[in-house]
């Protein structure tokens, strides 16, 4: 046990909660219409009371628990915190306790599905939403999270590498928020109407908070006060900072003016590219992994979004799919064992294992968020309806969903 | 000359802004105002305490046009801003004796347009 360490892990664990509300929550209200902005700060709030509960009473053990033997998920074992208390479990953190271990954890099974809200918002019915959140968690969330990061998932046995969570966090929730948005249609008035952020001091403050706390979610986990907490610190800060950068760039170059919603939404996609990679590669790569995720997720906002003709209303898919994507591939091009000797060495220093490894988890962790999702949707659409009805949409799901207002007109 | 208001859905400005496009209306005052006609207000409720039959948001544009103009944009505005049911609205016609363009102190029809 070590002092140091756990108060690290716990500040980690405070500053990650602190992603999802306020920082995700004001993200996406300020970038939906006056008449939503409840219905998303009350999807972000509600998430972190109900999968908070899911997590301590099941989804922790189900995740990380001990394997079933198949390496496909955790047992109950651990179901209602049964044997995770003030001793580390040294598989995971043998320097903290267990509890520590499984709260800071707790905060990503959070935050994950709260990142798919931005797919699907200004038309979802809140009732089916949290139905399906739940489920989502414990069949998406849980499984992958067991498969990458518990002890005996087929994946981490296969050596694939996810620091922070670009695949469990990012690519998951990125892929299966792409699946909702095209299951649940478009919004209405789409391409007829604007839909115009409300309110961008919101949003930028809400990606500032992201960028914040995303020092818990990347540093953090190191699981200790550590040379490699410091590297993932560095390493999430200086991607950040060039993401935010080269989409400012690219702006100005296409349209004649850099706005802040670029620079935010920039900044954004460079923590998420940076994710999986911050404890594996050295500051400078993470740079060069920063530039490179604004210019893709650009491309596949910018261009392929409306080609393709789906409703991802704040680009969930294309900055935390694409984003997490990139950052996944990019763990295996430029991870180097200098920075991380539990982890490989990359396509830059001569070696094509972890490269190839890393290309089929881009794979099968989309194939099998997309496809249960689907599952999902398709069962509480047919039990529930997943879409308010369209004189709803129209008034907002503040007044229809949520029975109150954000913002008065006269006093 | 008329001066035209007319009261629409929030959700219907964008339609009844191109359908007054296509009669070459192209001049109008937006603003948001809040209304209620036969179409109560929703319930809301904050920390347990209801607020009953509140005013709905709504748009309000008001467009001063010469003679010509009148029944082109009023139908423009009917058709673009209906939906069937209640809450669609209402247009309101005035006469307007009178129109001066501040810039070059012109008056009447001519300062219009």
């Amino acid at each position: 046990m070590n002092s140091g360490d756990t108060a690290w892990v716990l500040t980690s664990t405070a500053l990650v909660m602190l992603m999802t509300i306020p920082g995700l929550a004001f993200f996406y209200g300020g970038l939906v219409r006056r008449k939503n902005v409840l219905s998303i700060l009350m999807q972000c709030f509600i998430i972190m009371c109900v999968i908070s509960l899911q997590w301590v009473l099941f989804g922790y053990s189900l995740a990380f628990g001990p394997d079933t033997g198949q390496g496909i998920i955790g047992s109950l074992d651990w179901a209602g915190l049964r044997h995770v208390g003030g001793l580390p479990f040294k598989d995971y953190a043998e320097t903290i306790p267990h509890s520590v271990f499984m709260i800071f954890q707790c905060m990503f099974a959070v935050i994950t599905p709260a990142l798919m809200i931005g797919a699907f918002a200004e038309r979802i019915k809140f009732s089916s939403f949290l139905v399906f959140t739940i489920l989502w968690a414990t069949f998406v969330y849980d499984p992958l999270a067991h498969w990458l990061w518990g002890t005996g998932g087929w994946l981490k046995n296969l050596g694939a590498l996810d620091f922070a969570g670009g695949i469990v966090v990012h690519t998951s929730s990125g892929v299966s928020a792409l699946v909702m948005c095209i299951l649940l249609g478009k919004r209405v008035g789409y391409k007829k109407e604007p839909f115009r952020p409300h309110n961008l001091p919101f949003t930028v403050l809400g990606a500032a908070l992201l960028w914040f706390g995303w020092f818990g979610f990347n540093a953090g986990s190191a699981l200790a006060a550590n040379d490699l907490a410091a590297n993932a610190f560095v390493a999430t800060h200086v991607a950040t900072a060039a993401a935010g950068l080269t989409w400012a760039l690219i702006e100005w170059q296409q349209h004649g003016a850099p706005t802040v919603l670029g620079v935010s939404t920039g900044a954004v996609a460079g923590l998420v590219a940076i994710t999986p990679a911050c404890g594996f590669v050295n500051p400078m790569n993470a740079i060069f992994i920063g530039m490179l995720v604004s210019l893709f997720c650009y491309i596949a906002i910018a261009y392929i979004k409306g080609k393709l003709g789906y409703d991802d209303a704040l680009d969930v898919f294309g900055v935390h799919g694409v984003g997490g994507m990139w950052g996944t591939i990019a763990t295996g091009i430029f991870a180097e064992k200098a920075v991380n000797a539990a982890g490989a060495n990359g396509l830059f220093l001569g070696d094509i294992h972890q490269f190839l490894v890393q290309c089929m988890l881009i794979l099968v962790a989309p194939v099998f968020a997309g496809v249960v999702t689907w599952i999902l949707f398709k069962a509480v659409d047919a039990l529930m309806g997943m879409r308010v009805e369209k004189k709803d949409e129209i008034v907002g799901l503040d007044l229809t969903q949520q029975s109150e207002a954000a913002y008065t007109v006269i006093e | 000359m008329k001066y035209i208001i007319a009261i629409i859905q929030p959700h219907k400005l964008e339609e009844v802004k191109q359908a007054l496009e296509d009669v070459e209306v192209n001049l109008m005052t937006v603003s948001n105002v809040l209304g209620r006609g036969r179409q109560k207000g929703l319930t809301e409720y904050y920390r347990g305490a209801k607020e009953v039959g509140s005013l709905l948001k709504k748009v309000k544009l008001e467009i001063a046009v010469n003679e010509d103009f009148v029944e082109p944009a009023v139908n423009a505005i009917v058709k673009s801003a209906r939906s069937g049911e209640v809450g669609d609205g209402k247009i309101f016609v005035l006469d307007l004796p009178s129109v001066i363009r501040i810039r070059t102190g012109e008056r009447g029809s001519a300062a219009i347009g």
